[in-house]
């Protein structure tokens, strides 16, 4: 594909890039063999921890990771991926565009569909239909359906956020978890509000879905792959990790570790202080917008019943009415209320389920993109321990320079070496988070911006719609009210 | 009812007659009538409280020398308004259904216009002297204290209902009067559902409203990102805006055509309720009268005969004023409706229209703005 020789005939390029990219001469020491793979999938030795070992990052691996690592400078923090594939794990500003473009021309297509109940009462769950349509190749077909559930779902989101969130990825969080909803269509309800219920969960796991594809790391990982295309997922356990809920505990976990610090971070970048003030405003916006959309969509709903409440009265004013043609009006006219009815509640849906939905997943979004703010602030820290470790390590060994312990003297000076490595792996890991950070939040700014104007556009075009519909049913009342001698 | 000679003929146009201004004096509503002189080109103007309104509606239900008055079927005049601030929307709305509703009293000035054209266009009621000098003396009647009328409302005690479903004698009544039980409770009905209506969409802009405006808030210029992001959601607070003024102008269609409609219709249906419970008052007197007379003794028999005549020639009259009242009504009703549902399909297609083609440029706008 044309595609893939494009981005091979870049990624030559990216080395070169990388090559000058470079920090400090240290770095090009580190090589493959500090780089240890550890096991793919969530942390789950220590989950408070999500900086467990320095070289962790690498083992994100992408398949085709090949150890080049060890020629000349390389980054020791993230592999450079030399698959066919658009790399997006360090990429200077400059290539940013070509990231874009292929977000553009991004060919999949997924849709989660017919919800299914399996099983009764307490134990029932529901199974969706996830439908992956694409010509990417990191697919092993055109097209692939599967059936996942809702713990499954989460199960996904809790292995991309422990693998990513921490290197700054705005990981895109998963629907909330509903025990009232649930327990309403396990016990077999299948009244109006379970039905809303389900189709309102169907809707917000295909969005999860498209987010996270979107992402080109998260589209090329190995877990996103196996829960769009392996028939067989092995069961999440522990889903409390990552819902919404999850979410904001890790970001509080972060900030209390923040507040922890003793040194009080000092922000050299203004950039990351202006942008962690915007978002914070931005989150107090959009929660009051939602719950003014939210509003809207009551009232929208409760204009929809009495139209329908109306249209009952007029029909039985139209059969308690003598005059022929004005009962037959009369009726014509409770007609007519009852399609605007149907139109009331069509529009409520689209109150709630474009502008409320979006204004919603933003919202969580926007505790995800704070957490990643968080994880940059921790990442510091570690770094700034770090010195404060080696600084004792120093004091330590000169201390032990006139005591002739040689053993213990070796030992020291292991221990500093060991701690300016751990200095050193520190400091890139932070320059890396920020570097990470810059660039998603350009994204997700740019992406929030095309979300928000297709929204607009489809909210329109149901305005109109209606009108036009509106239109049709005035125009053919009209005659009706005319004909009354 | 040609007999009525004392009465002489009103010296303005009916259909001539508008409540033209209102003004609210603390508690007191002042309502300008101008009307226009039927010989001249010469126009009328007086100043009304309701109470002058009451004084004439009392005027009329009181005039001598009206035979069958009682078989008159009433143009119903709305209650009085309470307008000070203690009253809250509930009550008023309690009190006046869609009357209440509307800027500045303008659906009650319709309703109370209504009633003034309806009165001067009754072929027996607009001979009365009162609405003549209510229209026309510059000085307010409302001072004098008149007689007041003989007629209540009708009763809610139990006596009454009784009564009220008394078996008629003449079929063209009891169907009339079955009729018009169920028009008055469905009319009834029907004006209460579509005032919710109204309620909720007026609810609904003022909702629209206030999202529009938190759209507002989230401006911010700190970057380009920032303003991109803003210019969208200026554009949707624009676009709520549209779907605000659209609601606001659908309620108020609603309120100004079938709203009044239903609201006079099922007014007027009381007032047709009124008449035939009295006529079947009467009918019950009647037949009382008769059974005394039945039982009477020779020495009174003759007296009470005279009085059973009486009664009989009363409660004829009645009956014959009444068909003829409620065959007016009749027709006049349905070409009432019928204007009011034109009027309402017409203003709401108007506004369909006219928000299709505003969500229409919105779209080929947006349409533009983001492709590139």
């Amino acid at each position: 594909m044309s595609e893939e020789r494009g981005s091979s005939a870049q990624t030559e390029e990216d080395e070169d890039l990388f090559v000058s990219a470079m920090e400090s001469p240290e770095a090009a020491r580190l090589s493959a063999g500090d780089l240890s793979p550890s096991s793919n999938g969530p942390r789950d030795d220590d989950p408070d921890d999500l900086f467990a070992e320095a070289t962790e990052e690498v083992s994100l691996d992408s398949p085709e990771r090949q150890p080049i690592l060890s020629d000349g400078p390389s980054p020791a923090i993230t592999p450079v991926s030399i698959s066919p594939r658009v790399d997006v794990f360090d990429r200077s500003p400059d290539l940013d565009e070509e990231e874009e473009e292929n977000r553009d021309t991004f060919d999949i297509q997924i849709s989660v569909s017919d919800p299914e109940k399996v099983g009764d009462g307490m134990n029932a769950f529901m199974i969706y239909k996830v439908t992956t349509k694409t010509s990417l190749s990191i697919f092993s077909r055109d097209e692939v359906c599967v059936k996942r559930r809702f713990s499954d779902f989460l199960g996904l989101h809790s292995k991309l956020a422990s693998k990513y969130m921490h290197m700054g990825f705005i990981v895109p969080p998963a629907p909330e978890k509903s025990i009232v909803g649930m327990t309403k269509v396990k016990v077999g309800k299948e009244d109006l509000s379970s039905v809303e219920f389900v189709e309102k969960r169907r809707s917000a796991l295909e969005r999860y879905l498209l987010r996270t594809v979107k992402h080109p790391a998260l589209l090329k990982d190995p877990d996103v792959l196996q829960f769009l295309e392996s028939s067989e997922l092995p069961r999440a356990v522990s889903t409390q990790a990552l819902s919404g809920a999850g979410i904001l505990r890790m970001v509080n976990k972060a900030a209390d570790a923040v507040n922890k610090m003793t040194i009080k971070m000092n922000e050299s970048d203004a950039w990351f202080e202006e942008k962690q003030q915007q978002f914070e405003n931005l989150d107090v916006q959009l929660r009051k917008l939602h719950v003014s959309v939210e509003s809207l969509v009551c009232h929208r709903k409760e204009l929809s019943v009495n139209t329908a409440l109306f249209a009952k009265s007029a029909a039985m004013l139209g059969n308690s009415e003598d005059h022929t043609a004005l009962s037959r009006a009369l009726s014509q006219l409770a007609e007519v209320e009852e399609k605007i009815e149907q139109l009331h509640q069509e529009q409520a849906n689209a109150d709630f389920y474009l502008i409320s939905e979006l204004l919603g997943d933003y919202v969580r979004l926007i505790t995800a993109v704070r957490g990643v703010f968080d994880q940059r602030m921790k990442a510091w820290g570690k770094w700034q321990d770090a010195q404060l470790m080696l600084q004792r390590k120093r004091e330590a060994e000169a201390k032990l320079q006139y005591a002739s312990k040689p053993e213990k003297l070796q030992q020291a000076r292991d221990e500093i070496r060991e701690w300016e490595g751990k200095v050193q792996q520190g400091e890139r890991d932070f320059e890396q988070i920020s570097r990470n950070i810059r660039r998603e939040v350009g994204q997700f700014e740019k992406e929030r911006v095309k979300d928000f104007r297709v929204v607009i556009m489809k909210y329109l075009e149901s305005l109109v719609h209606s009108q036009q519909q509106l239109i049709k049913y005035w125009e053919a009342f009209l005659p009706e009210a005319k004909a009354i001698a | 009812m040609e007999g009525s000679s004392a009465e002489a003929a009103l010296s303005v146009s009916a259909n001539s007659i508008r409540i033209t201004d209102v003004t609210q004096d603390g508690d007191v509503l002042t309502f300008a009538i101008a009307s226009q002189k039927l010989n001249s080109s010469a126009g009328v103007c007086v100043f009304r409280m309701y109470e002058d309104f009451d004084w004439l509606q009392q005027s009329l239900f009181s005039e001598e020398n009206l035979p069958g008055l009682q078989g008159i079927i009433f143009p119903p005049l709305p209650s009085k308004a309470l307008p000070s601030q203690s009253n809250t929307q509930t009550k008023a709305l309690k009190q006046l259904g869609f009357l209440a509703l509307g800027q500045d009293w303008q659906s009650y000035c319709k309703a109370l216009e209504f009633y003034l054209q309806q009165v001067a266009a009754h072929p027996t009621l607009c001979k009365c002297k009162a609405l003549d000098s209510f229209l026309i003396n510059s000085e307010s009647p409302g001072k004098q204290r008149g007689r007041k009328g003989i007629f209540n409302r009708l009763s809610q005690a139990v006596e009454e209902m009784r009564k009220e479903s008394h078996k008629d004698v003449d079929n063209f009544f009891q169907n009339e009067r079955n009729k018009n039980t169920n028009l008055a409770a469905s009319s009834k009905v029907a004006t209460e559902k579509l005032l919710d209506v109204v309620m909720t969409e007026q609810k609904l802009a003022v909702a629209c409203g206030h999202f529009a405006t938190s759209l507002h808030l989230c401006v911010n210029q700190d970057d380009a990102a920032a303003v991109a992001f803003s210019k969208v959601c200026l554009k949707l607070s624009d676009v709520i805006e549209a779907v605000k003024r659209n609601y606001e102008k659908v309620a108020s269609n609603n309120l100004s055509t079938l709203g009044l409609g239903l609201d006079l219709e099922s007014r007027y249906q009381e007032s047709e309720k009124e008449m035939l419970f009295r006529r079947t008052c009467k009918l019950i007197e009647l037949e009382t009268v008769r059974k005394g007379t039945e039982k009477a003794k020779a020495n009174k028999r003759e007296v009470m005969e005279a009085f059973q005549k009486a009664v009989e020639k009363e409660f004829n009259l009645i009956s014959s004023v009444a068909k003829q009242e409620i065959e007016r009504f009749h027709s006049s009703r349905v070409k009432v409706l019928k204007t009011f549902l034109i009027g309402w399909c017409e203003l709401q297609l108007n506004t369909a229209k006219e928000f299709a083609e505003l969500y229409s440029q919105h779209l080929e706008a947006c349409r533009n703005m983001y492709s590139e």
